[in-house]
């Protein structure tokens, strides 16, 4: 390793942070929120100067840094971040000071600060390593906290609940270690040894066709439960509801992106050609999960199993936006893998500021919050409507994105899953109207509006839903290139080509008719040209026959 | 008397000579006797039998001087396998008396690996016999006789030095877990034990002589010659006896399904010698289980194969799943340490470099979890020893935050978390059982390790998420004691684990290089 590096920093700080914590006796409380919080902001700071420092031109892996560690298995600590992981880095580092100040675990502080911290580090490693070793540490490190935060800190029946959440998530992952065994071992054949770097492995390309279904399927396995996507996705509903509030911030905002993140980085990566043939396979997964998603959301008596019904369906969105497998619908699943980070995190907390006051989640118990507490109500409104999709707000800078970047390649999956943004204002608005609107009574009338610690903890969340729906260029402009990078090898080595308005819009396919007819004409000259030297053969040999006939 | 090789005994030669040996025969040709090359084993029967005499010669003496003592002689023979594996290291692998012992990166591995077995098991023995008022040497002598034992297995180039090996454990062990003969349980474990035992012991021993019978010889070395040499060695006979050694070699690390004596042995033993068990005797059984699949019969493999994907599959299996249903910490344990078994039968299964490698650094790792985790269940069981049921556990991170955090960090090495050996453990067999192209294995064994998280994490359940009033009451009235050599073995295991799963390198290239040199 060479001098400072920034990312390895990144990731122990939490980790150092964690270990302080458990160090100061546990009477301290306000001591313990104090080091936790500075080591949050501390990496928060970090990341968002990440986001400056990066060169927006470049689509290359930045501020890589390179240990060796495990030679015997060719492992390394090899992290590194592009346009892909860059901004899911920073909602990391936005949502977890977010989290622990906007919410009160009400008892054993220091074991909750401790987890929480350990969650980020884990959140980190995974989004920043290169090495898929790494990559699955912690990947793998990420359930142990959220685990206990679920199961010490969390409703009625978190210990079923945590013990869900934990066990899905294993059985995926069991797939993902064998694939990975197997594409690092297949990948290592003759003299190359053997690594775990995922940008050799994405050049080697060297397991046979069917082989690489088989790995594929594997590491989709594992991604899959954690997204989750429509099969796998039962554990969501009872580890959002019955975890505490940061814990279903952290949860829907950046550990369930460790499954989109996980396809897009490792699936079209490392499998190109079986990313493309079984797109179909997972698009029409992702269309389902969008529609069934909504659908739940719909019946939901729980304003918080109504947010994890929500997430399904946006997530459902990532993977369309995923697997249509052109540059627009990349960049817009990426794009919203932030938004979804911010919205429904936004959303949990606002909820979870409910419960704290009114102790239920029964939407049927709440009437008339509107009266009560305005400014709930106006920031809800405008989380809910970045949730919907209404243009200006983040939101639907992200699924229109989507949605064009899919119709071109795949059209009815886009259609069907544009009745997802219909039904996503179905079941807010209706949940709102039933939540908010009306005249309060009882226990609903007598609530206490936001705090001023509240509303400060909100105010970056609110800011960056704005920002991003009003100018998301910058954002777009660090994405694109590694998007693009990305496109162009799942072309070179998946034998596709997205159509030529999926990368530059009418002027793509202008060139590209431009081209066709330069082609078209060249092809004419040439067949012409063939034409008249088969004349001339055939006339060649005419003569040549009239002189030996003649003889 | 004239024609006695030098090196002999002259006691020996008398005895010779008296039994009427008739003149001009060629007479007994005694084996030169390297004792360097068995140091450690002769340290640990040394330190028995100095024991054994000196609770004859000496009266006074301070309560902990047993064990104290135990534990200077594990050191020692730690000391001794360390200079060895320098030696080893230098001048390479040998073979020594007669080419019954082999001196080689492999048996010093296990020499190494149950020298801190010997130490750490003295130090949790002690303040167990302590609690439960049966101090007495029987516990340390027992246990470093059978570690001899142990070491045999692992470093025997003969079936029949093997077999020695294994019936210098087996018949030690037996009587150890019959210690504490006040409680019933502990009395029935050791009948069960020696019953089962014995009958595998005499399993193995007809597979010996079949092996005998179809290559002429019971040297390892030689039959591995007369494998090479033969141009169809797979007969009847010789796969017969195969077979009969590896379903004595299952009953003794606990293979399904030769693996029924196991729970009810582990529950009933005393929980310091069910810890010494499943560390040391499991890691004998491998030892020479791999010695003898890996190195001598390694030409048959085609044919052991799928015998063992089979074994494994259902050691695996029957492991986690039977785990799940268990209510007692040590038949939980138990059933726990069968499913780990069929992660070293996967290593076995593979039958390639990193099969052995992996299954070496699996067998180092899971004595450190398992020792580690026996140590909290022997300081939960109180006195008596008898509190084993999950319900003990409940409450505990609020009685004993400390220890239920060691406690946790164990268990969730055996579930195979990252950043822990338990992790690189399973890592390291199942990339072996890919390179061997058995990916169903492989993966079978990733899903049972699910399974198995599913027990580990109940009883982290238990631990953290349940506490309430009623408990915290209990915890006032019945304090949990933990005495300082408890703490120095949890501490040392739990160390271990979480330093290695960080820092991996030294441990695994220690289970390379041991493979390398064989």
């Amino acid at each position: 390793m060479e001098g400072f590096s920034i990312l390895t920093a990144m990731v122990l700080v939490p980790v150092i942070g964690a270990a302080v914590v458990a160090l100061i006796p546990r009477s301290r409380e306000d001591v313990i929120k104090a080091v936790g919080l500075a080591a949050a902001v501390l990496v928060g700071v970090a990341s968002i100067s990440l986001a400056f420092a990066f060169d927006a031109n470049s689509a290359e892996y930045q501020f890589v840094s390179e240990a060796s560690w495990i030679e015997e298995f060719g492992v390394s600590w090899l992290l590194g971040v592009d346009g892909i992981s860059l901004f899911l880095v920073v909602l990391t580092g936005i949502l977890f000071p977010i989290a622990l100040v906007g919410t009160d675990p009400h008892r054993d502080v220091k074991g909750y600060t401790a987890w929480m911290l350990l969650l980020e580090a884990g959140c980190l490693g995974s989004f920043l390593a290169l090495d898929l070793f790494v990559f699955f540490l912690f990947f793998e490190l990420t359930l142990l906290p959220m685990y206990f935060i679920i199961g010490g800190w969390g409703y009625e029946k978190r210990v079923y609940a945590s013990l869900k959440f934990f066990l899905f998530t294993l059985f995926g992952s069991a797939f993902m270690l064998v694939g990975m065994v197997a594409l690092v071992f297949l990948s290592a054949k003759g003299t190359a040894p053997l690594t775990f770097d995922i940008r050799e492995l994405a050049e080697r390309g060297a397991l046979a066709e069917d082989t690489a279904r088989w790995v594929f399927l594997a590491f989709t396995m594992a991604f899959a439960v954690k997204v989750p996507l429509f099969p796998f996705h039962t554990w969501l509903p009872d580890a959002h509801t019955q975890a505490p509030t940061a814990g279903s911030v952290i949860l829907a905002g950046v550990l369930l992106k460790l499954g989109t993140y996980g396809l897009v980085r490792f699936g079209l990566s490392l499998f190109p050609k079986a990313a493309v043939d079984l797109a179909p396979v997972l698009l029409t997964l992702a269309v389902v999960g969008i529609i069934y998603g909504a659908v739940c959301a719909t019946m939901q008596k729980d304003l918080k199993r109504l947010v994890a019904y929500s997430s399904v369906a946006h997530l459902g969105f990532i993977v369309l936006g995923t697997f249509a497998l052109t540059t627009q619908g990349l960049s817009g699943g990426v794009l919203q893998m932030v938004n979804h980070g911010l919205s429904t995190g936004a959303l949990f907390l606002l909820v979870g500021m409910i419960y704290e006051r009114r102790h239920t989640r029964e939407i049927a118990e709440l009437h008339g919050l509107q009266r009560s507490m305005p400014v709930m109500a106006v920031m809800f409104t405008v989380v809910m409507f970045s949730s919907i999709g209404l243009p200006g707000l983040n939101g639907f800078v992200g699924e229109f994105l989507i949605l064009i970047g899919s119709f071109v390649t795949r059209r009815w999956w886009a259609v069907v899953g544009t009745a997802g943004v219909i039904l996503a204002a179905l079941y807010l608005l209706w949940a709102y109207q039933r939540v908010f609107h009306g005249t309060p009574e009882g226990e609903n009338a007598t609530l206490t509006d936001m705090t001023l610690r509240e509303r400060a903890v909100m105010a970056p969340l609110l800011f960056l839903i704005v920002f991003l729906g009003v100018y998301p260029q910058p954002v777009l402009d660090r994405i694109n290139p590694s998007v693009e990078r990305l496109v162009r090898h799942v072309e070179e080595k998946g034998g596709y080509e997205q159509p030529a308005v999926a990368v530059n819009g009418a002027e793509g396919v202008r060139e590209e008719r431009q081209k066709k007819e330069v082609e078209e004409g060249q092809a004419k000259q040439q067949e012409s040209e063939r034409k008249l030297a088969e004349f001339k053969e055939a006339e060649d040999k005419a003569r040549e026959k009239a002189r030996s006939g003649g003889q | 008397m004239n024609g006695l090789p030098m090196n002999g005994l002259p006691m020996n030669g008398l005895l010779v000579a008296q039994a009427g040996q008739p003149e001009g025969l060629a007479p007994l040709e005694l084996p030169n006797v390297e004792y360097s090359a068995m140091a450690p084993h002769l340290i640990l029967i040394g330190g028995a039998l100095v024991l054994l005499v000196w609770v004859a010669m000496v009266r006074r003496r301070p309560p902990w001087a047993w064990a104290a003592f135990t534990v200077a002689v594990g050191l020692a023979s730690l000391g001794a396998s360390w200079l060895m594996w320098l030696d080893v290291g230098r001048n390479g692998p040998r073979t020594a008396v007669a080419d019954a012992v082999v001196v080689d990166g492999y048996s010093i591995f296990f020499m190494v690996l149950v020298s801190v077995i010997v130490v750490l098991g003295a130090l949790m023995g002690e303040s167990f016999l302590k609690r439960e008022d049966i101090r007495g040497p029987e516990f340390y002598v027992l246990m470093l006789l059978s570690s001899s034992g142990a070491m045999f297995m692992a470093s025997a180039n003969d079936l029949v030095i093997t077999f020695l090996g294994l019936e210098i454990l087996s018949i030690a062990l037996y009587v150890l877990a019959g210690l504490d003969n006040r409680r019933m349980e502990s009395r029935e474990a050791a009948i069960k034990y020696f019953v089962l035992g014995a009958f595998s012991s005499a399993v193995f021993l007809y597979g010996v002589a079949l092996v005998y019978g179809a290559t002429g010889s019971t040297n390892l070395g030689e039959i591995v010659g007369y494998l090479q040499s033969s141009v169809a060695p797979a007969n009847g006979v010789l796969l017969a006896g195969v077979a009969l050694l590896l379903v004595g070699f299952g009953f003794k690390v606990a293979a399904v399904p030769f693996h029924t004596w196991t729970p009810d042995v582990y529950q009933g033993a005393p929980s310091p010698v069910t810890g010494f068990m499943a560390a040391g005797a499991k890691a004998a059984g491998f030892a020479g289980l791999l010695r003898v699949f890996f190195a001598t019969f390694d030409t048959l493999k085609l044919d052991w194969q799928p015998i063992v994907w089979v074994l494994a599959v259902a050691t695996l299996l029957v492991g986690s799943v039977l785990a799940i249903v268990q209510e007692d910490i040590k038949r939980v344990l138990a059933y726990s340490s069968i499913s780990h078994a069929g992660f070293v039968l996967i290593g076995l299964q593979a039958a390639n470099e990193k099969g052995l490698a992996g299954s070496l650094y699996y067998l180092l790792t899971y004595a450190f979890m398992v020792l580690g985790s026996f140590t909290v269940v022997t300081l939960v069981g109180r006195k008596g020893d008898a509190r084993h049921d999950l319900d003990a556990y409940r409450g505990l991170s609020a009685r004993r935050p400390a220890l239920a955090l060691a406690f946790t960090v164990l268990l969730l090495a055996q579930a195979g978390i990252p950043f822990t050996t338990g992790f690189l453990a399973k890592f390291y067999v199942i990339s072996a059982a890919v390179e061997g192209r058995s990916y169903s294995l492989a993966l079978i064994g990733m899903l049972s390790s699910v399974v198995a998280a599913f027990f580990y994490l109940r009883i982290t359940v238990l631990m953290y998420m349940s506490t309430d009033e009623e408990e915290a009451e209990e915890a006032r009235t019945e304090p949990l004691a933990i005495p300082r050599s408890m703490a120095v073995v949890l501490a040392v295991s739990v160390a271990f684990t979480v330093a290695f799963g960080l820092l991996p390198a030294p441990v695994i290239d220690f289970a390379r290089d041991a493979t390398l040199l064989i």
